[in-house]
């Protein structure tokens, strides 16, 4: 499991612990029932506080990401291909949600976003 | 469950006034403890520890009322305030050896691996310490009875940055396995940043916001924008609203944010929200 986090980022730690770990499940580099690691330890080994950890736990686990075992921690779900696949344009479409309103806010046209898109897509 | 628990303490002094100052701290978390110099901080420490006697209010510590429980309450807590300055000329061994028949539950291998951990000398004498050594003296001393609450008045200042960082880690070692709390009080706000899980922030006496460091943050939102922005409508919401030649920079709720474009909103730090709110 990779976390790395951005303090320049205007994105919440939680938020961006968030989405690390739910592309690591949706790739299938987290695959099910994984054990993810202690809360606490995640707290001390990132330097960021017990509550911010428990958010992004928290988010995962309403996400469907991950479940909880009482005493014994918390686990990666296991999820069927189509489900993954509706988690993946799920989380996708959120994030385009948010893109979008800035680029109207910029007055940008959906048909001049569509062209930047292809041009940026084929860069990348 | 809850370490400790303030409720409505007073305390009047000429210059300063402590009114009802009440926060709770749950077993497992580090809250900082945050105000200007003479905002009360060091005498709400001093009041929750009975070393000035509060005019009103309660204090528990692990469910027990400290006043009548006063000695075993103490027991659970490792206090420091500032760096241990008393008896210049005696060793560090010496003073320990001193403080250690304070405390049935004094762990003589946790102060050694302290004194280890912090490069300190036991042979040493305490004037013989740089001011930094001096409070990872009274850090060792403090954690060394097996105490369920660390108190601690400014731990940080008088660090250098790697030192400082040291110490961050200890305390999040420390909560680590959620049985300790550590209450610290600090003007680096930086460092809460890092590891604080809840923050209590006292002004002139009273406590304006204790709650999770992460809502506190959010809650609030750096605005910046040119003269033209600033207007009538606008002007009553900002908070320590501070303007330039050129345009102004303000504090705003987050839940107060104007729907208004083009103005510059960018995510509050511990320190601007402090510098804003106290300046209104």
């Amino acid at each position: 499991m990779d976390i790395v986090i951005s303090n320049t980022s205007g994105d919440p730690i939680y938020q961006q612990i968030f989405e690390q770990i739910s592309a690591q499940i949706i790739k299938g580099q987290l695959p099910s029932d994984t054990c993810l690691p202690p809360i606490r330890t995640v707290a001390k080994e990132l330097r960021i506080s017990v509550i911010t950890v428990k958010r992004a736990w928290e988010e995962l686990e309403h996400a469907g990401l991950i479940y909880t075992m009482a005493g014994k921690g918390c686990f990666v779900s296991s999820l069927q291909p189509n489900v993954l696949n509706a988690k993946r344009n799920q989380l996708a479409g959120e994030k385009l949600a948010k893109d979008l309103e800035y680029y109207k806010t910029l007055g940008i046209s959906l048909e001049e976003i569509i062209a930047m898109l292809k041009k940026n897509y084929d860069k990348g | 469950m809850e370490i400790l628990s303030v409720q409505n303490l007073n305390k009047h002094y000429p210059k300063l006034d402590l009114k009802n100052v009440s926060f709770n701290l749950e077993q497992g978390y580090i809250m900082g403890f945050i105000g200007r110099n003479g905002a009360g901080k060091t005498t709400t420490i001093k009041s929750i520890m009975r070393l000035v006697h509060p005019d009103s209010g309660m204090v528990t510590v692990l469910g027990k009322d400290f006043a009548a429980e006063e000695f075993s309450c103490k027991q659970q807590i490792g206090l420091v305030l500032g760096q241990v300055s008393y008896y210049p000329t005696k060793k560090i061994s010496v003073i320990a050896d001193v403080t250690r028949r304070f405390y049935p539950e004094w762990d003589t291998n946790a102060f050694v691996s302290y004194l280890k951990r912090f490069d300190l000398d036991p042979d040493k004498t305490v004037k013989e310490l740089s001011d930094g050594m001096r409070v990872k003296f009274a850090l060792a001393l403090a954690l060394s009875h097996n105490a369920r609450l660390l108190i601690l008045d400014e731990p940080t200042s008088g660090l250098d940055p790697v030192s400082r960082d040291d110490l961050l880690e200890l305390f999040q070692e420390l909560i680590e396995n959620s049985e300790r709390s550590i209450l610290f009080s600090t003007q680096i706000t930086s460092d809460l940043e890092k590891c604080a899980d809840f923050i209590t922030y006292i002004k002139k006496g009273e406590i304006i916001a204790s709650t999770s460091k992460d809502d506190l943050v959010n809650s609030y939102k750096i605005v910046k924008g040119t003269r033209v922005q600033l207007t009538e409508t606008l002007l009553p919401r900002l908070i320590g609203c501070k303007k330039n030649d050129f345009g102004f920079t303000a504090l705003m709720r987050t839940d107060d944010l104007p729907t208004v474009d083009g103005l510059e909103v960018a995510p509050a730090d511990l320190e601007s929200i402090m510098i804003h709110i106290e300046k209104e």
